[in-house]
């Protein structure tokens, strides 16, 4: 059966993006009999909810192997969709083109890092980690660097930059749920957690792995679609993406001339107004600021868990290679378009030339605007008429950044289905990274805490059911905590990105590439580098003055090369690893041969 | 291991670690030095984008999908020539 299934993969996920476009255009239908929107809203949402858990369902195991590293099985196309999934997380869908289009061009530093953090993935890590023929993270360093401390050092760091990372995710699903259900955002979180749950607990990585497949497929379609209707709709051309050039160079001279001042008035807690220039790189400051956001979020990609982890799901060291390209082309395809989104949603709001501009209209016939009235009805977007002018100037406008992605159906005009198709695409980014992440930590818990450290001895049935047990209480502990609303969205997901790269990027990265790296090094190189980046952001939470600039988002920046220079400076004043060791790293620099951990598990 | 054998294993890493290198440079200027140059490169235009905007939005990516197909050719040309690929499966 199982072979069965792999053979025809193409063809069942091919049936499962007709089924869904069927179901898109059924809802179409519903909607121009009038069922009303909140109805296709629930529909959309559920829906999509229940396939995802019945593929968890249908991918139950018992089997180690496959509730690790889904047997080891999984080909290069379809693992770079589920990596796409894994890596898109209900920030990149529903707050990325809201952040560009209120960060301007020091914002694009994310679109750059979380892309070209993939060139590190695929140069320094996942082939290696592939022939290592490990289960975790940690499971790597524990075997690279031998000894309980360094596999303890890495379970604790990746518990602490997936669980940051996770508690955001937890929190997108349940604003997503609380608005399309109309349920109270505590409820949402619980509901959301539940449908994670049900993806993931029964088959491990390999349900994990089919479903994220399922979700990527609803995410792309439901970021594409609204974006070429709406450039279609409003004129922009049949792809926008190559053609906005000319609305960046007018968004610049609406700038000019209207002016990017701050607000006068009141703005409600978490919406904004822009102040800051659609395209306006400045001085040698942002330049660094760029480039150290950059760099964060770049080798903070080449370190989290929950993404290395997917490269130890494919049959062979080529096609972990392979399937790290198809990831990057799969999330390209989202990441080159959310620009052009923001880019687009700004100009038909400014433009006064456009007949869906608010800027520069009278302001109590922009107060009258249907997606207005909604929008301002759920404290997403404020207008206030501060000057008592009469027209909606720019500083007078305020909303949340998640609105450029929710509220432009409706700010093009598009009809209710695609809201809900929105709805579901952010539902499905949210849960697929929310899965991963929850796997990562319950997996490095189970199989490096409790099977390799605690009880060596333990077998298959309970190593699976501790996994199990321990996959519930993360979960509960991560929406108890997302149920505080303790951080916004993403200054939660950018911190994960410093942890990680804080802690494990040269542990991880010298563990292949350099043979004189030791045990003693290693956890040094952990220990110092995480507590080092984990303190500043400390003290700049407590409100430190910035070491040159650096923001919390960019704590890394500290941590790093502190963790390289304790990791390189012990390293050579205490032995150097054993010849096992040494041959241990030949081996994993070639690929073919046996598995280091081959045979051993 | 024949002498033969781990003679090829050193020539291997070692084109293995220069394909490295040759990326990693790649990858460094079109994360870091187009961007820290924004501001100029904004003067010329490419598609009608300022050109330093481009890079941001599409350009960097693009070579960064581009980077990693290439690498992996060239990669695999190495394993094959140094007869260390794995078996097709």
């Amino acid at each position: 059966m199982q072979g069965n299934f792999l053979d025809n993969l193409p063809k069942i996920y091919g049936l499962y993006t007709g089924g869904f476009l069927v179901f898109i255009v059924l809802m179409a239908i519903l909607e121009q009999m009038g069922v009303g929107a909140d109805t296709i809203g629930i529909l959309f949402v559920a829906f999509t909810i229940f396939i995802y858990a019945a593929i968890g369902f249908l991918s139950r195991t018992m089997e180690v192997d496959a509730y690790y590293v889904a047997g080891r099985s999984v080909p290069p196309v379809f693992n770079g969709m589920a990596t796409a999934a894994d890596w898109m997380s209900g920030a990149s869908f529903v707050a990325l083109a809201g952040g560009i289009y209120f960060g301007g061009h020091g914002y694009l530093a994310f679109v750059v890092g979380w892309t070209g953090g993939y060139v590190l993935v695929n140069s320094l890590m996942a082939p290696y980690l592939r022939k290592f023929g490990c289960y975790t993270v940690p499971d790597f360093i524990g075997t690279r660097y031998g000894g309980n401390l360094a596999r303890f050092c890495a379970v604790i760091i990746l518990v602490v930059t997936s669980f940051t990372y996770v508690t955001a995710q937890i929190n997108a699903t349940g604003t997503i749920a609380a608005r399309a259900l109309h349920i109270p955002f505590e409820v949402g979180v619980w509901f959301g957690l539940l449908g994670i749950l049900l993806c993931s607990m029964l088959g491990g990585m390999r349900a994990v792995t089919w479903t994220q497949v399922a979700q990527y497929i609803v995410l792309i379609i439901a970021y594409l679609v609204p974006v070429i209707w709406m450039s279609n709709k409003q004129g922009f051309g049949l792809l926008p993406h190559f053609s906005y050039g000319d609305a960046v160079q007018k968004i610049a001279e609406i700038e000019a001339a209207v002016g990017l001042a701050k607000p006068t008035w009141d703005v409600p807690g978490g919406l904004k107004v822009l102040t800051v220039a659609h395209n306006a790189p400045g001085d040698t400051f942002a330049s660094w600021k760029f480039i150290t956001l950059a760099l964060c979020m770049m080798a903070g990609t080449a370190s989290l868990p929950h993404i290395l982890m997917r490269y130890f799901t494919t049959p062979t060291v080529r096609a972990a290679r392979k399937s790290v390209a198809w990831s990057l082309f799969f999330i390209f395809l989202l990441y080159f378009t959310a620009p052009a989104l923001a880019t687009l949603t700004k100009l038909q709001l400014l433009d006064s030339s456009l007949p869906t501009a608010i800027i520069g209209k009278s302001f109590e016939e922009v107060a009258n605007l249907d997606w207005i009235k909604n929008w301002a009805s759920v404290n997403f977007l404020a207008i206030n008429d501060a000057n008592g002018n009469g027209v909606l100037d720019l500083n007078e406008f305020a909303m949340r950044t998640g609105i450029v992605v929710l509220a432009t159906p409706e700010i093009a005009g598009l009809p209710y289905v695609i809201s809900g198709l929105v709805a579901a695409g952010g539902m499905a980014a949210a849960m697929s990274t929310a899965d991963g992440l929850l796997l990562a930590i319950a997996n490095a818990l189970s199989h490096d805490l409790y099977y390799k450290i605690i009880d060596p001895k333990a077998d298959t049935r309970v190593r699976l059911l501790v996994a199990r047990g321990l996959l519930i209480v993360i979960g509960c502990a991560a929406a108890f905590v997302a149920s505080l609303k303790l951080t916004g969205i993403l200054g939660a997901v950018a911190w994960a990105f410093c942890f990680a790269c804080s802690g494990l990027f040269f542990p991880l990265v010298l563990g292949v590439w350099w043979k004189r790296a030791n045990r003693q090094g290693a956890v040094a190189g952990m220990v110092l580098g995480f507590l080092a980046g984990s303190l500043y952001l400390i003290y700049i939470q407590n409100g430190g003055t910035k070491i040159l600039g650096l923001d919390g988002l960019r704590f890394g920046i500290i941590g790093m090369p502190v963790s390289l220079i304790a990791m390189v400076v012990v390293s050579l004043m205490t032995p150097e690893p054993d010849e096992e060791i040494q041959k241990m790293v030949d081996e994993t620099r070639i690929p073919s041969g046996q598995t280091i951990l081959g045979s051993t598990q | 291991m024949s002498q033969n054998n781990a003679d090829a294993r050193v020539r291997h890493w070692e084109r293995t670690r220069n394909l490295t290198y040759l990326v990693l440079v790649i990858w460094f200027i079109f994360s870091f030095v187009v961007h820290w140059f924004a501001g100029s490169l904004n003067n010329a235009s490419f598609l009608g984008f300022p050109l330093g905007y481009y890079f941001a939005v599409q350009g960097s990516l693009a070579i960064f999908v581009i980077l990693i197909f290439f690498q992996n050719w060239m990669q695999d040309k190495i394993d094959d020539e140094a007869g260390v690929s794995e078996e097709e499966e």
